[in-house]
């Protein structure tokens, strides 16, 4: 078995799939709060406070142990299994809600073979005579996500059926996957490659076009102005932090199964190094290209809000066409308030003050909103079809590396157990595991599917990987020792263990986790309830409405059912540990 | 005599055309805007092709083919540019319902907006609602196009994938007993080049190859 497991990486020294962009853009679109003006400087202090070491950690107890998550647990300590098994349990909730994002990115580009594309003009409303009227209270964009996509209900009681064409989409996406990780390992190791350069490419390109927009620099100085009042608000550490863990993969288990490939002379201290900065690296490339565009997009809205005060200053009192531009637009605004006050009063509510500040701040929240923002900039854009089909093939490689990245995390543990691939060929796990996944997929096509995947988005992941990482921790340092780890490490690959990674693994890092789950648990305390944002039809915008009581009890089962794996296991273990004893006395 | 005549016409003139007038619509355009650099100034050439227009489209309606250019007048001139106009009848004492001359301009908006090189957007006739363009639409959308053709691609290869799969895991279960079956066999295959049979290998006479001489034989004995 460690033959074999040679065998499959020797070709490569890093395991691509570390290297991807995958979870670095993929995070920024989970994230919470997309646009921080000053997000660089928490998320670098929290990269080497909390990232490096963590990161290291995985990987060296992965090449020490050569096995999957639960078999690396199970040898550090009988009774913590439970943490590899836990670690599995949240990698299945994501391949469940991951793969929808691949749906919606695959019916983004399908769409985007039109001219004009679909999200650029409102449709006409039944009698041709105006535009449909939700598409005029929101914009086209949000329409085109809202209505043609999701087909979103009120609430999320509210269920409605399944919708046939993301159903569609969602088999496709499933279909896909399973063709990557149908051959196993090998495999999966050479789409990888391709999954993880493709988007480099991408991005490169769209640095090139996005730097030479119209705008583009006031978003990367609204990027690199760094804001002190934010830096003093505990949210931007807090994210930074959040976002740290889900970009480099840290407690879903995939990194320690890739690492139990690797040799065991093999220096994963600075692989752990190379691969968190390349990755940091990727994220900052990717936001300077993020804010670029973005700040075309504000730049856009605040020339088109400026365009129609503009229009109405000029139809109101009838001014000669033209005369009135943007930079005369304040003089001549004083001077008509001065010379006709009656009018310029009627005028005045309708007057909307634009500010290409509070464009840039429009705090973009949820996955839904990273695919309007991007498709609202694209539309603007001169041959907006390649473009668009060029974002959305970049977003489904990355969706699909960390598919790969999931479903590996699922499948070595299943493969490497001897009671199931007795009965089943790999083709065939891989295959079930696909079908379950896509069916419970299911329920996040339907008409309130995309609150259900909110839910997911916010809560499988986030607390359970905590606690996970946390408990790693700890028992690396406390339960298997650290001097003892130490000594492994030397033995194995010849070099000593820096001070600093002892400091990092004992204390730092433990005390972060802890006041990073202490901070979750306090906001849920004070705010009481749990609340989602609907969409409102009739309003055009988002409204915030109260979780009912089973979405509740969901998602405390959704975190209950990852964390107690890890004690439940422990009392297992020891339960049948006395039980054994009980058989042995008599026998002696 | 002549001058009260003068006089008269252009009061009843005035009074036909006012702003919101009955049967009165005002007109906006923004050339400046539409056409930039190449924007052309308003004049009373300009009216004169507007007032054209409007006669043109008013000839069209039935019962009103009589209509002329003159029937058509303009009044409030702005800067902006922006006008008040009413199209009165032959006898010049009445203006012609709202509602003929709004279906009127809506049937021959896209011509009235050519001649002057505008769009809807920047010659308005406010109160008269534009119809907007039917959107195209293809009998067959076009994404599904696009999915059938992917869907297919990835079915094919898993197919293919799997087939070659259990292709090798039955090659590699009867690979053992293969090899065991040769081995009883024992025959000397003949393989047979452009119709000659080759000369197989005689294991079982032994030819000496002169060109090799054996070592012993070149040296002289000590």
């Amino acid at each position: 078995m460690a033959m074999n497991r040679l065998k499959r990486w020797t070709s490569f020294s890093v395991p691509p799939r570390e290297l991807s962009p995958a979870e670095s853009l993929q995070s920024q679109i989970r994230k919470q709060d997309f646009v921080l003006g000053s997000f660089l400087v928490p998320y670098i202090i929290m990269l080497i406070l909390e990232g490096m070491p963590l990161l290291y950690l995985e990987l060296a107890v992965g090449q020490r142990m050569r096995q999957g998550s639960i078999g690396a647990w199970r040898t550090i300590s009988p009774y913590l299994g439970g943490v590899g098994v836990a670690s599995v349990v949240v990698s299945f909730f994501l391949s469940m809600y991951y793969n929808v994002i691949n749906a919606w990115a695959f019916w983004y580009i399908f769409h985007s073979f039109q001219d004009p594309l679909p999200w650029s003009v409102c449709p006409l409303n039944a009698n041709r005579t105006g535009y449909d009227e939700e598409c005029e209270k929101a914009s086209s964009t949000q329409y085109f996500w809202y209505r043609k996509t999701l087909n979103i209900s009120p609430s999320i009681q509210e269920n409605g059926g399944v919708q046939w064409e993301p159903a569609l989409c969602l088999i496709l996406a499933w279909l896909v996957v399973y063709l990557c990780i149908l051959r196993g390992t090998e495999s999966t190791g050479k789409v990888v490659y391709f999954t993880a350069s493709l988007p480099y490419c991408v991005l490169i390109i769209y640095l090139v076009r996005g730097l030479t927009l119209h705008g583009a620099t006031n978003g990367l100085a609204y990027m690199f102005t760094p804001k002190l009042e934010q830096l003093a608000n505990p949210k931007a550490w807090i994210n930074a932090a959040t976002q740290i863990f889900f970009s480099l993969g840290l407690g879903f288990g995939s990194l320690i199964a890739f690492a139990s490939y690797n040799e065991p002379s093999n220096n994963c201290q600075k692989h752990a190094i190379i691969v968190s900065l390349i990755n940091s690296a990727t994220s900052i490339f990717a936001s300077i290209v993020t804010f670029s565009i973005y700040g075309f997009k504000a730049t856009f809205n605040y020339e088109n809000c400026l365009n129609k005060v503009i229009l109405l200053l000029t139809n109101s009192f009838d001014l000669e066409d033209g005369f009135l531009t943007p930079s005369n637009l304040e003089q001549v605004k004083s001077y008509l308030a001065s010379a006709y006050p009656s009018q310029y009063g009627e005028v005045f509510p309708r007057i909307t003050n634009c500010s290409l500040e509070a464009e840039l701040d429009t705090a973009v929240q949820g996955t839904g909103l990273a695919f309007i923002v991007y498709t609202e900039a694209i539309k603007n854009m001169e041959v907006s079809q390649l473009w668009s089909v060029l974002y959305f093939f970049m977003l489904l490689m990355l969706g699909i590396g960390s598919m790969l990245g999931n479903t590996a995390a699922i499948l070595t543990p299943l493969t490497d157990s001897k009671a199931i691939t007795r009965h089943l060929p790999k083709e065939a796990i891989s295959g079930l595991v696909c079908l379950i996944s896509c069916a419970v997929g299911m329920v996040f096509t339907m008409e309130a599917g995309n609150y259900w995947f909110d839910i997911f988005n916010d809560y499988a992941a986030t607390l359970s990987l905590l606690l996970i990482v946390l408990v790693e921790t700890i028992a690396v340092c406390y339960v298997y020792g650290l001097r003892r780890f130490e000594g492994d490490l030397q033995s194995m690959t010849g070099r000593n263990l820096n001070w600093y990674w002892k400091i990092m693994w004992a204390g730092v890092s433990p005390l972060l986790i802890i006041s990073l789950l202490l901070f979750y648990l306090s906001d849920y305390i004070l705010t009481g309830t749990l609340q989602y944002q609907a969409w409102d039809a009739s309003q055009g915008q988002l409204v915030t409405k109260d979780y009912p009581a089973y979405a509740l009890v969901f998602i405390g089962l959704l975190v209950a059912s990852a964390t107690m794996c890890i004690p439940l296991v422990a009392l297992g273990t020891f339960v049948m540990h006395q039980l054994k004893r009980g058989d042995a006395a008599p026998v002696a | 005599m002549l001058w009260l005549l003068f006089l008269l016409v252009t009061a009843s003139h005035a009074e036909l055309c006012k702003p919101d007038a009955e049967n009165a619509f005002k007109v906006r355009l923004s050339i400046k805007t539409a056409l930039g650099d190449q924007s052309y100034t308003w004049d009373t050439n300009e009216e004169y092709l507007f007032r054209a227009m409007v006669a043109f489209s008013m000839r069209k309606v039935p019962n009103r083919e009589a209509t002329e250019i003159a029937h058509v007048l303009l009044c409030n001139i702005t800067q902006r540019v922006s006008f008040w106009f009413v199209v009165t009848d032959p006898s010049k004492n009445h203006t012609l319902p709202a509602v003929e001359v709004q279906s009127a301009i809506r049937m021959n908006r896209n011509r009235i907006n050519n001649a002057f090189l505008l769009n809807d957007q920047t010659l308005e006739f406010l109160k008269i609602p534009a119809t907007l363009g039917p959107p195209t639409d293809s009998a067959v959308p076009v994404w599904i196009i696009i999915f059938g053709v992917v869907f297919c691609i990835v079915i094919v290869a898993i197919t293919l994938l799997i087939l070659s799969g259990i292709r090798q895991r039955r090659r590699k279960s009867k690979g053992l007993p293969e090899v065991e079956d040769a081995e009883d066999k024992c025959e000397t295959p003949i393989t047979v080049e452009n119709g000659i049979p080759c000369d197989p290998l005689d294991t079982k006479e032994v030819h000496l190859n002169e060109a090799f001489v054996p070592e012993g034989e070149r040296l002289t004995p000590l």
